[in-house]
C-alpha cells in the first residue's frame, strides 16, 4: 500500500459487508433511505452530504458527493456555499468554545 | 466491455419498431460551438440542406406517415430555406416540432420566425442546461444564458408555454460535464420554480439528456481527461429496461445531404441506416420492424440509467 487514500477504494465500499454481512446491510439499506426523495430532495441531501464531507475532511465523501452533487443539478456556486456552511460551523465551534476560555482565564486571573 | 457485447451476453438485439419519428438534420452550420455538441457544429461549418434535399424529405413526408417531425441541427434558424421545410412539413404529421439554441431565435434577423412557428403549431424544444450563468455559459458561450432568457420571455409573449395557449415550448437540458443528468422531473421541478421566481418565465415540458461522447464533447473528454471515468461510468449505468425505448427504434433520421441514419448519433458517427448509404428520395416505405441497427460503444449514452431518447429520460 503505497497511499492510505486510493480513489479506486471508493468502488469497494461495499467490501465492508465482508465478515459483517448483515450490519453492512442493514448500513446500506438505511443509507440508501436517509439519501431518498423525502422532505428534502435528493439534491438538498447531497449538498448537506458534500459540507459533512468536508466537515468530516473524507477525500471518498468529497469525491463522491461532488459528482453527486452535480448529477442531482447543482452548480457550483451553491456547492461552494454548502463548504462555506461546514467552514462556517467548524469555525464557529471552536470560537464558540473561547467562552469556555475566558471564563477559566477570567476566574485564574486578578 | 463493447456495448455489442453486452448485449449479445444478455440475449438483446438492437432492432427497428414501427417508426413514428421523422427527425431533419438541417446541417452543421451554428451560431454557437457549444462543447458538449456531438456534431461539432460551429460558425465555420458551412454544411446545411440545399433546396431539392429540403424538397426530397417535405416530399418523403408526404408520402409516409410520421406522427412525429423533428427538425435539428446545427441551428435550424440558420438554413435559409427552413421557412419552406417549416409550411412543407407542418401539415404532414400531427406534431412538428423544431429544435432552438434560442440565442440564434433571439437574433433579430431571425426573431419573425417565431411567428412562422406560432402560426404553423410548431412545438418548440429549446436547449437550456442550467439557469446558473457559470454552467450554461461554460458550456454554451459567454452571454448565452442572458440571451436565452431573453428569448424565453419573447417567446412567452407569443404565448409560447403558456397554459391554455396550445403553444408547446419545452426544454432540453444536457449536462454541463463529464457527468449525468439530473432526475428529470427533479429537474423540471426545480427550473419551473427558479424561472419563474427570477425571470417569469412558464414552459412545458422539461426533457434530460445524457451528452454522447461523440464530435466535440469527445474532444473536450480526451483534453480533459475524462474520456475514460466518463465511458466506464456509462457503460456501468448500462439499463437493459432502456433497450425497448430507444430512439433509434423509431426514429428515421436524414442528414443534411438527404442520408439516413437511424437516429441523430449514429449520423454524427457516420453510421448509416442499414450499413450502407441511402438517400431520402429513395425512402418508399418506412424501415421494416426487425430491420438490425448498426451499433457503437456512444450508444451507452443512450442506455445509461433511465435512460435516453429525443424526448428526454425513458423511465420516470
Amino acid at each position: 500500500m503505497k497511499t492510505y487514500y486510493d480513489p479506486q477504494d471508493l468502488a469497494r465500499f461495499k467490501e465492508i459487508g465482508k465478515n459483517a454481512p448483515e450490519l453492512g446491510e442493514r448500513f446500506f439499506d438505511y443509507y440508501n433511505a436517509v439519501f431518498a426523495d423525502g422532505a428534502l430532495s435528493e439534491r438538498e441531501k447531497a449538498l448537506i452530504a458534500l459540507a459533512v464531507a468536508h466537515a468530516v475532511q473524507c477525500p471518498y465523501c468529497i469525491d463522491a458527493y461532488t459528482v453527486a452533487c452535480l448529477e442531482k443539478g447543482s452548480n457550483l456556486d451553491e456547492m461552494t456555499e454548502a463548504v462555506h456552511v461546514a467552514n462556517a460551523i467548524r469555525g464557529g465551534a471552536s470560537l464558540a468554545h473561547g467562552v469556555q476560555m475566558r471564563k477559566i482565564a477570567e476566574k485564574l486571573s486578578m | 466491455m463493447l456495448l455489442a457485447e453486452t448485449l449479445q451476453e444478455r440475449g438483446i438485439e438492437l432492432r427497428r419498431a414501427s417508426a413514428t419519428i421523422l427527425q431533419i438534420n438541417v446541417g452543421f452550420k451554428c451560431n454557437l460551438a457549444c462543447r458538449h455538441c456531438h456534431v461539432e457544429a460551429g460558425p465555420s461549418r458551412r454544411e446545411m440542406m440545399d433546396v431539392p434535399t429540403i424538397e426530397a424529405v417535405i416530399a418523403a413526408a408526404g408520402r409516409l406517415q410520421f406522427q412525429i417531425i423533428d427538425i435539428t441541427g446545427g441551428a435550424p434558424e440558420l438554413l435559409p430555406g427552413l421557412p419552406r421545410l417549416i409550411a412543407g412539413l407542418a401539415p404532414l404529421a400531427p406534431k412538428l416540432l423544431v429544435r432552438t439554441n434560442l440565442v440564434a431565435l433571439a437574433l433579430p434577423e431571425f426573431t419573425n420566425l417565431m411567428e412562422l412557428y406560432k402560426r404553423h403549431g410548431v412545438c418548440i424544444v429549446a436547449s437550456l442546461p442550467s439557469i446558473n450563468p457559470g454552467q450554461t455559459d461554460a458550456q454554451r458561450g459567454i452571454g448565452v444564458l442572458e440571451r436565452s432568457v431573453s428569448a424565453l420571455k419573447l417567446l412567452n409573449g407569443l404565448g409560447y408555454g403558456i397554459e391554455g395557449s396550445g403553444l408547446k415550448l419545452d426544454l432540453a437540458v444536457n449536462p454541463t460535464g463529464a457527468f449525468l443528468p439530473p432526475d428529470q422531473t427533479q429537474a423540471e421541478k426545480r427550473f419551473r420554480q427558479d424561472l419563474e421566481r427570477k425571470h417569469k418565465i412558464a414552459f412545458n415540458d422539461l426533457f434530460t439528456f445524457a451528452n454522447v461522447p461523440l464530435g466535440r464533447f469527445r474532444n473536450w473528454l480526451e483534453k480533459s481527461g475524462n474520456l475514460g471515468a466518463y465511458r466506464k461510468k456509462i457503460e456501468e449505468s448500462f439499463n437493459p429496461s432502456t433497450i425497448q425505448h430507444l430512439m433509434c427504434r423509431t426514429t428515421v433520421s436524414v442528414d443534411w445531404q438527404g442520408f439516413l441514419y437511424d437516429c441523430d448519433f449514429n449520423l454524427a458517427a457516420g453510421l448509416h441506416h442499414c450499413g450502407k448509404k441511402k438517400h431520402v428520395s429513395e425512402l418508399t416505405e418506412l424501415p421494416p420492424e426487425g430491420t438490425p441497427i448498426p451499433i457503437a460503444d456512444h450508444c451507452y449514452a443512450c442506455t445509461a440509467g433511465t435512460g435516453f431518447t429525443c424526448s428526454g429520460s425513458i423511465l420516470r
